[in-house]
């Protein structure tokens, strides 16, 4: 077995030790779909949304929600963490490079919001009849460009703060206006247009956009999977640019 | 060739240099200690070593190899005990000696480390319901996991009771008589004149000293304690007149003087002269804590 092999392995055993962390990635976004879909007038077609359902709405929502869960949430902390208890630090007396450590935990992150993602369709679909996604290759390059940008969110976030207190402190800060840009509190189709205009410059936003374009068959417009990936490039070089090792 | 080659290294922080010029080299199989009082520089000496901190100035080799451009070779031969580093809260004893063990191509077979280390009942335990002592155990399993050839441990003992204490300067000369070059940090005078077989003194970035620790010891100025109370007060100006006296001091009624064997003569005949009574008469050796002391003090007096 390889050491990064060991490595994944190992974090993804911590991982599935963290029963809220889980929660909150792959069972929060789908229950609050449940939720969403149980109350009757959110399944009758809305005007104000085009003819769709509050619920046909939610399931990109819930798709990013898992996202921001995962990215801004529960990894940062776990990051800073690792730094601030030396756990970096030791590994860097060995072989292998500490950053391993990191990228195991983006890759588990990652794969538990796809995971939280794919759940939130899927009750979606079954539970309230939401359609499959009619562009699939569209919808999986918004969700993957969406998963990315929430997860160099959080290492930006863990990689700016000196100590895990501030990490937590500033990963909050940012998590709500990104739930909002997302459209957990009112789904950005429905937006008045000023608003919608502005969240289509944040990454979640415009991958809401994008996720919703592919939801209802059509490749999503580039400009919006444009914003999503430019957030993630400049994120991820953030990260790398500023994080400190101890 | 020594295995451990430290020449000229400097380190600032701020400006503030916090080693300063200090060069040494530990020769294959001994245990080489590094002593000093807290700030010394003794961490970061070391964590130059380790290829964790960029020198300022200096080389560093270790088995020829330079820390930081041969990096990957280096953590191969070199096992490392960090003083303040932590694992994962929630990972095992057995998957943590599991996960070290698969970073190395030859490492040692965990389970006989764990056996050595008192660790086999603690396997199924999380690293955060581990003691102190117990913690401090597994750091030096897992600085030893990777069969290293040198094997650096700062604050070594820092933690456990006086048992594991004794067990594991045990275990350190176990590894050092198994062929492993030791360098030791420390701050315990106790542990340095057990263990090592050389040490080096750094006080304020600068290597004070660097001897056999019985050598330290017998070059020290104060190397003969003279101890006693006497009956009348003696005068200052005529203690200060012993030959060869390095201090004296008086607390409760006790006299203390740190001086050679000429000055026990001086004193015996200076007692004599006044008529002075000695009670509880004691003339001892010095130990290596007042030569670290002696070496350490500032001049401020």
């Amino acid at each position: 077995m390889s050491a990064s092999t060991a490595v994944l392995k190992s974090e993804f055993r911590l991982f599935t030790r963290e029963p809220f962390s889980l929660f909150w990635i792959v069972v929060f976004p789908p229950l609050l779909l449940t939720i969403i879909g149980l109350i009757p007038a959110f399944r009758e077609p809305s005007e104000q949304a085009g003819g769709a359902r509050t619920v046909d709405l939610y399931v990109p929502v819930s798709v990013l929600l898992a996202m921001i869960m995962a990215g801004i949430q529960t990894l940062p902390p776990i990051l800073s963490g690792y730094r601030e208890r030396g756990i970096l630090r030791r590994m860097s007396t060995t072989p292998v490079r500490p950053v391993s450590l990191l990228a195991a935990q983006i890759v588990l992150h990652g794969a538990a919001a796809v995971g939280g993602a794919l759940l939130a369709i899927a009750v979606g679909r079954l539970a309230f009849d939401v359609p499959l996604p009619g562009h699939l290759s569209g919808y999986a390059v918004a969700l993957l460009l969406g998963a990315l940008s929430a997860l160099a969110l959080g290492a930006a976030v863990s990689a700016v703060t000196p100590t895990t207190k501030a990490t937590t402190v500033v990963g909050s800060i940012v998590f709500f206006p990104m739930m909002f840009v997302a459209g957990v509190w009112v789904p950005v189709q429905v937006m008045p247009d000023v608003l919608q205009r502005v969240v289509e410059y944040f990454p979640f936003g415009a991958a809401a956009q994008a996720l919703q374009q592919a939801a209802e068959g059509g490749w999503p417009e580039a400009a919006h999977l444009g914003v999503t990936a430019a957030w993630a490039a400049v994120l991820i070089a953030a990260a790398a640019r500023w994080f400190r090792w101890e | 060739m020594p295995i451990i080659e430290v020449q000229g290294l400097r380190k600032a922080y701020g400006g503030r240099p916090v080693v300063d010029d200090v060069s040494f080299a530990v020769e294959e199989g001994e245990i080489f200690g590094i002593l000093g009082p807290n700030g010394a520089g003794k961490t970061t000496t070391v964590e130059c070593v380790e290829g964790l901190r960029v020198p300022d100035a200096g080389t560093v080799r270790v088995a020829g190899l330079d820390p930081r451009a041969d990096r990957e070779k280096v953590t191969r031969l070199l096992g490392v005990q960090l003083q303040e580093s932590e694992l994962q809260e929630k990972l095992t004893v057995r998957e943590a000696l599991e996960l070290y063990s698969a970073f190395y191509p030859a490492p040692a077979d965990w389970r006989e480390l764990a056996g050595r280390l008192g660790l086999q009942e603690k396997l199924a335990t999380r690293f955060g319901n581990l003691s102190g002592g117990q913690k401090q155990r597994l750091f030096i399993a897992l600085a030893l996991i990777g069969a290293p050839r040198v094997v650096v441990l700062d604050e070594l003992t820092t933690g456990l009771d006086p048992r594991a204490r004794r067990d594991t300067w045990k275990l350190i000369r176990e590894v050092r008589d198994s062929g492993v070059t030791v360098l030791l940090v420390t701050h315990f005078m106790e542990e340095a004149q057990y263990l090592c077989d050389r040490l080096a003194v750094i006080k304020e970035g600068r290597v004070a000293a660097l001897d056999t620790p019985a050598g330290l010891v017998r070059h020290s100025a104060g190397g003969t304690v003279i101890s006693f109370a006497p009956s009348r007060p003696l005068d200052d100006a005529e203690l200060a007149a012993l030959p060869e006296a390095h201090t004296f001091e008086r607390r409760d009624e006790r006299l203390t003087i740190h001086g050679t064997d000429a000055t026990v003569n001086a004193v015996i005949s200076l007692l004599a002269r006044h008529q002075i009574t000695a009670h509880q008469l004691r003339v001892t050796d010095a130990t290596l804590d007042d030569a670290f002391l002696e070496l350490t003090e500032t001049r401020e007096n």
